[in-house]
């Protein structure tokens, strides 16, 4: 069955680890790295990218405008 | 798990991502700042209205005083609190263009409130964008007109006494009341939902100054992580649960 599979990718040298979206993800797949950037700032990776629907959350309430969405029907391997 | 993630991130399967009229510089804003949304809030309808050449914004003094560096349209740059004077100006001489100020609570709703009553009593056709966050941000947190009773503040730090500094100003309201204002309404933008929102009060106040429909103002509730000494997730709490008692949202007139 298709399913609708989503995934992000974070600037994480303009990420300032706000967490906003960690907060406005509905399905839990963004956390803060241990890691930080350039600037000290713990960014944000997809922790738990199974989740991922590609619902674009994260990317509407980053002030930084750091998160780019990708959504695709990927083929379920059952 | 990688391959699947490489099948997904192709450049075909992108549904969002930074708008083009963003320039590339990173934004000088603390984590979590609103201003960051509404730049790019700003930056999505002018690239989907397509008027990136026909757009002239008024950057205001305070934390968005360098606002210019964020979005790639013409601007110019106001004294404190005098955008909608300078925004009047503007569009006067340039009625084709899209002129819009973008102004804080400190610049809108203190020093330029004559300028803005007087700009919206005369219905110039302008966008307005206001950010109000209840504090003067850039300066260090200081008390504002708009901070609530009760609030802390640097130079409140028992919380606003309504006795000795007077009630908060609700500014919105008050020009709604005016004549020359079309669209006047209040959003935020701390949730994705609220976000979208506030995109299309955006959307509609620039569509609105097509039309000639006098003076459109966008209030948007925001937050001051660094003022409030809060976490960016906890000064949105604290906004839902003490700003919005206080600055309600929704449209307050639409004509």
């Amino acid at each position: 069955m298709a399913k609708a599979k989503g995934a992000i990718v974070v600037d994480t040298v303009k990420c300032k680890g706000c967490s906003l979206c960690v907060e406005a993800c509905p399905t839990k797949v963004i956390e803060l790295a241990a890691d930080v950037n350039g600037k000290g700032f713990h960014y944000a990776y997809m922790a738990n990218p199974e989740a991922c629907i590609g619902c674009s959350s994260c990317g509407l309430v980053c002030p930084d405008s750091c998160i780019t969405v990708y959504r695709a029907k990927v083929q379920e391997s059952v | 798990m990688a391959e699947v993630l490489n099948d997904i991130i192709k450049p075909e399967n992108q549904i969002y991502g930074k708008s083009e009229v963003l320039t590339d510089n990173v934004l000088h804003y603390c984590p979590g700042c609103s201003h960051g949304v509404v730049h790019k809030l700003i930056a999505e309808v002018i690239e989907e209205m397509g008027i990136q050449e026909q757009t002239i914004g008024v950057a205001p003094v305070g934390c968005s005083v360098l606002a210019y560096n964020y979005l790639e349209i013409d601007w110019q740059e106001a004294a404190h609190g005098r955008a909608p004077a300078l925004a009047t100006a503007i569009k006067r001489l340039r009625p084709d263009r899209f002129v819009f100020s973008y102004q804080g609570d400190g610049d809108l709703a203190a020093i330029g409130t004559a300028e803005t009553i007087h700009a919206c009593n005369r219905g110039e056709n302008i966008v307005m964008v206001f950010i109000n966050n209840g504090i003067y941000g850039m300066t260090g947190g200081q008390m504002a007109p708009t901070t609530l009773e009760g609030m802390k503040a640097a130079t409140c730090p028992y919380g606003r006494d309504v006795s000795r500094d007077g009630h908060p100003i609700k500014i919105t309201e008050l020009l709604a009341q005016l004549p020359g204002t079309g669209y006047v309404t209040r959003q935020a933008v701390h949730t994705p939902a609220a976000v979208r929102k506030t995109k299309k009060a955006l959307r509609k106040a620039f569509e609105n100054q097509k039309l000639n429909k006098g003076t459109q103002l966008i209030e948007v509730v925001s937050t001051c992580s660094s003022g409030w000494k809060l976490t960016p997730v906890q000064a949105n709490k604290w906004m839902e649960e003490n700003m919005f008692a206080f600055y309600p949202l929704g449209d307050l007139k639409d004509e």
